[in-house]
């Protein structure tokens, strides 16, 4: 494959494995936690450094989602101790961030480890760090890392479908039936953190927060159906990278920063013209409505 | 046997106690209204009696086990502005969510399920908006689908949560139906209720509730002056017999 296929298929996989659990965040109304996992797992990655010494894929996953769930675990605690959400998830993940940040310090400079990588990533790189099994080149390691980690969010997803709907729409009614919300919480979070690590290497703590929250909030704009909801925001972030992509390389700027920005775009595009939930009928209901009267 | 036991239950938020001391019993088969006035504690109440807040202390049995072991002879009806209306799903999908416990982890709900949930909302006279997005409901019909589910949930014993507030004359009707048809079953229904002029027309027993416990008991002994004036200390107003007016204090 080209070395402009490998990329667009990163960044797809990126849009897609990020678009499909991101949507969940955002129907739970807990879209800041996504910004402020997508930051902490820095401290996962670094940690998972110390202990194995290498930049390997599984302990990095492992640790990233550790300290995910931690995160989400922390917020939780400050929550109901009575700190007030929204500053209970600003002071967690400025702390576990910043702990990350004065770590990753300690780490020499012969790994490619550093905190603008963190927050930008470089996905023009990803096709060069590829896969070898017994001499034979796989293709980037990148792509491998999201495609697992895709797999394994919509097994997670398939396998506790209905939990997850219901614990999203009516919790309490879900305690009372006896499913364990908390569980089901904290398997979601285990599955944002997944995704941002994945994807973290290709295109950086930014662009994932982007990928995690904006196709899910274009699709909310556009269906009334749960599951739909979800395929259809993994196709916005798919859609939004090939856009991105395109435009990166017509206009010969940064990739994962265009892709971001094709997130935001098509937002707008559904803000306004969405047929259901577009301003624009909205407004012409609205004018129908009082023609009609007059 | 006692369809309801609560002994000794204890509330607060913070350090205010809410429910203090809590302690009365419901006989099978019983129409209740828990009737209080604001800030009395009785969706409090309730929720502490499905364990969905904690609780200080309390002791719980349902049809003479413990809550925990219960689980599926229980149905609820929650106040409508508890969940979000804009959440993605359909009538149908939120009835069959009362279908969940019965389902067990994991597994789907199967063509049975369905038709019980169909069923349901039929009976609630919703069967035309079944694939309606819930948001696309009046504040009655989201209200009847949340019956249906309670419903679809085909427990032993209901808590509805002040059903009546805000809605037509139809749903009123068939919560009304319905709380008749769940009594005739042998079933038992707890009701939060603020409308005084409603209760003896609805409910065969009450409970009236101030924090703690003022009366428990058939309506006729029970609902009466004097207990009513101790629930509701000086906010009342009387109209002639039998008839008493809320009137809230400023």
């Amino acid at each position: 494959m080209s070395y402009d296929a490998w990329i667009l298929l990163t960044g797809s996989l990126v849009g897609l494995t990020c678009g499909v659990t991101g949507a969940l965040l955002v129907l739970r109304k807990m879209s800041m936690l996504a910004d402020a996992i997508s930051h902490t797992v820095l401290l996962g990655i670094v940690g998972a450094f110390f202990v194995t010494q290498s930049l390997n894929g599984l302990p990095m996953l492992i640790g990233a989602a550790i300290v995910g769930v931690l995160t989400a675990f922390f917020v939780q605690m400050l929550d109901s101790s009575g700190v007030q959400s929204d500053a209970a998830i600003g002071v967690v993940f400025t702390s576990l961030f910043a702990l990350g940040v004065v770590l990753i310090s300690f780490v020499g400079d012969s790994v490619h480890l550093d905190v603008e990588h963190a927050l930008m990533g470089e996905i023009a790189f990803i096709p060069w760090d590829t896969l070898t099994v017994q001499g034979m080149n796989l293709g980037p390691k990148a792509v491998w890392m999201l495609g697992f980690v895709f797999l394994i969010n919509v097994l997670f997803i398939t396998l506790f479908y209905k939990e997850i709907k219901l614990t999203t729409f009516d919790p309490q009614f879900a305690a009372l039936l006896g499913i364990p919300v908390m569980f089901i919480h904290y398997l979601l979070m285990g599955m944002i953190s997944l995704s941002t690590v994945a994807s973290f290497d290709s295109v950086g703590a930014i662009l994932v927060v982007a990928m995690l929250i904006v196709p899910g909030a274009t699709a909310y704009l556009l269906t009334d159906r749960f599951l739909i909801l979800l395929i259809l925001s993994g196709l916005i972030g798919i859609l939004s990278a090939v856009t991105g992509f395109a435009f990166a390389v017509l206009f010969n700027v940064s990739i994962a920063g265009s892709m971001a920005c094709a997130t935001g775009l098509y937002f707008i595009l559904a803000f306004i013209f969405s047929p259901k939930h577009g301003i624009l009928m909205k407004q012409i209901r609205k004018y129908r409505l009082s023609s009609e009267q007059s | 046997m006692n369809a309801l036991s609560v002994q000794n239950l204890t509330v607060t938020y913070d350090k205010t106690p809410v429910l203090q001391k809590v302690g009365f019993e419901i006989p099978k088969g019983s129409l209740t209204g828990i009737i209080g006035p604001n800030g009395a504690g009785k969706s409090t109440l309730i929720k502490a009696i499905l364990q969905l807040i904690p609780r200080i202390s309390g002791d719980i049995q349902v049809y003479g086990k413990p809550y925990h072991r219960q689980r599926r002879l229980i149905g609820y009806v929650p106040q409508r502005s508890e969940v979000d209306w804009d959440f993605p799903t359909s009538a149908l999908d939120v009835v069959l969510m009362g279908r969940y416990g019965h389902i067990g982890l994991i597994k789907r709900p199967g063509k049975k399920e369905i038709q019980i949930a169909k069923e349901a909302l039929r009976k609630v006279g919703m069967e035309e908006y079944q694939d309606r997005q819930i948001s696309q409901l009046s504040g009655g019909q989201q209200q009847r689908v949340f019956l249906a589910r309670a419903l679809a949930q085909d427990a032993q014993i209901y808590f509805m949560d002040e059903p009546f507030v805000g809605v037509d004359a139809a749903t009123e009707k068939a919560i009304i139906q319905l709380m008749q048809e769940w009594k005739e079953e042998g079933k038992t229904v707890l009701v939060v209720h603020h409308d005084l002029q409603t209760v003896e027309d609805y409910f065969d027993h009450v409970l009236l509730l101030n924090k703690s416990p003022v009366g428990c008991g058939p309506t006729q002994k029970v609902f009466t002056m004097e207990n009513l004036k101790q629930t509701y200390g000086g906010s009342l107003k009387f109209l002639g017999e039998n008839s008493v007016v809320l009137q809230e204090r400023v």
